[in-house]
């Protein structure tokens, strides 16, 4: 195999990843996937290099813990074989490098942009001109949504065809969040300023984002991370897991105008974010991870109090759901809406909370641990049905499974270890990829350094990049008027996304 | 039936009586305070991470600042921030921090817009646009009007529709892919309109400004009515900020 085997976390030297020429590597990588449901791609990207253009394919192992790395180097004139007939998974990664650097793919089913970054290699490609998929027929018609949508949320832009109040297809187009923040990693100099950055890419995984960065950076300066640092990081990300599904459940009893659930699970989100509050500053948990360091230590006083907190919201969150789930008029319209298959997740290459929820167990947490995962024996929670329900069940285990583990944690709070100081400049040469599990499911954070230690390419993928096609199908012979519960229950992320 | 009541009785009262007064629980970062002491300056400013910080004297601009706090963790003695939540102001000026000096951000009545106080005074729809914003001052404005904030119960509210709406908030530093959408939203809103910025990519572009990808020529061309500083702003920050720009202070007294 000609191809590199590294754990999460593990920095490389560049030259140490096998480079071959795009057949093999074409060949090599759609034989690791193709058929194998423990292996997905977790990232594809390319970087100029001279007046080439270098492609870098992470392929992760669920079962051996191991993440294959392999290399080529193309020219952007030639056009290359497209994996995606073969393996849609593979869809909008080349999009994304056919939108930066005008490499043609052959036979991709529709090439279109991504996200309209300002750097794209074609500007005449513009949001005006984007060629939707549409329809000649007197009976179809077409409904456009966004970007600007009814509520308080990020913007995209739907566009529906429908028989009547049946939805036959729905296309995404998105791109209206790109703030350029790629670039702006390697614009911005000071650690502070990507810490900050990673924290902005999607204002809801604060913490996820933040501990792929963290990770990425330590690993690249050669830092080991104190006990106590990952410990704090992991009750965070534990704790902006309860927080985001209890406010999810909430949107899904909003969009069934359940308002009992809408405002009980509404208001039970904010014990939890006031106590982030309490302990770091702010309701988000922004300020809270920073690479190499313990910002806001966690005390047995806070484990104190989040054990108060969670006494309260334990009993209180478990009424309300006991009460939800036995709801008749409730279940049936979560039941049997907006399903994703088992064989679509899989041929999407679904992530996070959108895979388990078809009953295809993908998990950081378990597959490649991090922080405290090692120790926690951490088993996925796994739906079958792949519809509404199964998505706000897994939302509403996950809930329970966290408090578990806060609570266990908890139990013995690490003293404060004397961290030393962490390198200030990374390794020189070198790739790092991080991944953390995030409450949607994995990001993915790929770091690239210079002959001087200096960040050449640092790549981001939030897990709704792969994700957002399972809206897409989850809709289809749906009524529209189910958009809205479809949407929120999976609630993927557009700043994530655009960058 | 009896099971939904035993909910909410168990639920019990959850809103803020009065959201002027509430106070935040823990360590929020609000209001900055700069002492007098003496510092290395250059040092400081190099510390922040959007260049909010100034020297001579020292300054910190709220619109520009992301409250991470790095600063006070290390110029405790210089820099600390108290747990005052009220920062929005109609004036930019009001916005910037000043060493020595220890007092309110407000909302100058001077330069609100007359028909401001008599036509939205009462009642006040607002159309939210988020423009490259990270979703996290979006969760916020959510917030202000879920159960314990409340805010519609002071007549605002976010409607669907700019056609229904009395201005615009907008979230975010305005990206290239949003300008035309934020321009076409505010002309659909019928006048008299008002803007207001929510959070400090919005305001100053936070840590994008300069990006390539943000456009912020909207902003030059019409007055922004209200700034509402924060990373993202809090819940009471919003409100405060609404009530002081809408209301006339004689009503404000009444109002709870």
């Amino acid at each position: 195999m000609n191809c590199i085997s590294i754990k999460n976390n593990q920095t490389i030297l560049l030259s140490d990843i096998p480079e071959s020429n795009y057949e093999s590597f074409y060949d090599m990588n759609l034989e690791l996937v193709l058929g194998h449901t423990e292996r997905h791609c977790v990232n594809y990207f390319g970087y100029k290099a001279g007046n080439n253009i270098k492609l870098i394919c992470c392929i992760a192992d669920d079962t051996t813990h191991e993440i294959l790395v392999s290399t080529c180097l193309v020219h952007k004139a030639h056009a290359l074989e497209s994996f995606t007939p073969q393996l849609l998974c593979f869809e909008k990664f080349e999009r994304e490098i056919h939108e930066n650097f005008g490499i043609n793919f052959i036979d991709h089913p529709w090439l279109k942009p991504v996200r309209y970054a300002f750097n794209r290699a074609d500007m005449s490609q513009t949001k005006e001109n984007y060629p939707f998929f549409s329809i000649d027929s007197e009976e179809l018609h077409e409904v456009g949504v966004g970007p600007i949508h009814a509520g308080i949320i990020e913007p995209g832009h739907f566009r529906f065809i429908c028989n009547g109040e049946q939805i036959l297809h729905l296309e995404i187009q998105l791109g209206y969040q790109h703030r350029g923040i790629e670039q702006l990693f390697l614009e911005k100099k000071k650690l502070l300023q990507r810490a900050t950055l990673a924290e902005d890419i999607t204002g809801d995984t604060v913490v996820g984002h933040g501990t792929a960065f963290a990770h990425a950076w330590e690993s690249l300066c050669g830092f080991n991370a104190g006990y106590d640092i990952e410990f704090a990081r992991t009750i965070a990300l534990e704790m902006e897991r309860i927080a985001i599904h209890v406010s999810d459940l909430s949107g899904a009893c909003t969009d069934i105008a359940y308002q009992l659930g809408s405002s009980v699970f509404g208001r039970l989100r904010t014990p939890i974010i006031n106590f982030m509050q309490e302990w770091v500053g702010n309701r988000l948990a922004k300020g809270l991870i920073r690479p190499g360091r313990n910002q806001f230590p966690f005390t047995p006083i806070l484990a104190e109090r989040l054990t108060q907190v969670l006494d309260i919201f334990e009993p209180q969150f478990k009424e309300m759901a006991e009460k939800l789930f036995s709801l008749p008029s409730a279940l049936s319209r979560f039941e049997r809406t907006g399903v994703v298959s088992n064989d679509d997740a899989i041929s999407i290459g679904a992530v996070g909370m959108t895979a388990r929820m078809t009953n295809l167990n993908r998990d950081i947490r378990s597959s490649h641990p991090f922080s405290l995962y090692t120790d926690l024996d951490h088993i996925p929670v796994l739906k079958r049905h792949g519809d509404v329900y199964s998505r706000i069940q897994v939302r509403k285990e996950e809930v329970e499974q966290s408090i578990k583990y806060i609570r266990k944690l908890i139990s013995e709070v690490p003293v404060l270890s004397v961290t030393e100081n962490m390198g200030t400049t990374p390794a020189p040469d070198s790739f790092c990829l991080s991944l953390v599990e995030g409450w949607r499911g994995e990001i993915c954070h790929c770091a690239l350094t210079d002959s001087k230690g200096e960040l050449m390419m640092y790549k981001i993928k939030d897990p709704s990049f792969h994700n957002w096609l399972a809206l897409a199908l989850s809709v289809r012979n749906n009524e529209i008027s189910d958009f809205p519960i479809c949407n929120k229950s999976f609630n993927f992320s557009y700043s994530g996304h655009d960058l | 039936m009896f099971e939904n009541i035993k909910i909410v009785y168990h639920q019990g009262k959850q809103f803020i009586p009065n959201v002027r007064t509430a106070v935040v629980p823990g360590i929020f970062r609000g209001r900055p305070v700069i002492s007098l002491e003496k510092v290395n300056e250059e040092e400081l400013i190099a510390t922040c991470p959007t260049d909010a910080i100034s020297g001579n004297p020292v300054r910190i601009d709220l619109g520009k600042c992301t409250f991470c706090g790095e600063c006070a963790m290390r110029f405790p003695e210089k820099i600390t921030f108290t747990k005052n939540y009220k920062l929005a102001t109609n004036d930019h000026d009001r916005l910037v921090i000043r060493e020595g000096e220890d007092k309110a951000v407000e909302v100058d009545p001077e330069k609100v817009r007359k028909e401001i106080h008599r036509i939205l005074g009462r009642s006040l729809k607002l159309r939210q646009i988020s423009a490259g914003g990270d979703n996290s001052c979006e969760m916020e404005l959510n917030a202000a009007n879920n159960v314990q904030f409340d805010m519609s119960r002071f007549g605002i509210d976010f409607v669907a529709s700019p056609r229904h709406a009395d201005g615009i908030v907008i979230t975010g530093p305005i990206t290239n892919n949003m300008a035309e959408a934020v321009q076409i939203c505010y002309d659909a809103t019928p006048d008299p309109k008002i803007i207001v910025l929510v959070g400090t990519d919005a305001i100053s572009g936070g840590l994008f400004a300069g990006s390539p990808a943000i456009d912020r020529s909207f902003l030059d061309k019409y007055p922004v009515d209200l700034y509402i500083p924060g990373n993202p702003a809090h819940p009471l920050t919003i409100i405060n900020g609404l009530l002081d720009l809408t209301r006339k202070k004689k009503y404000l007294k009444t109002a709870f």
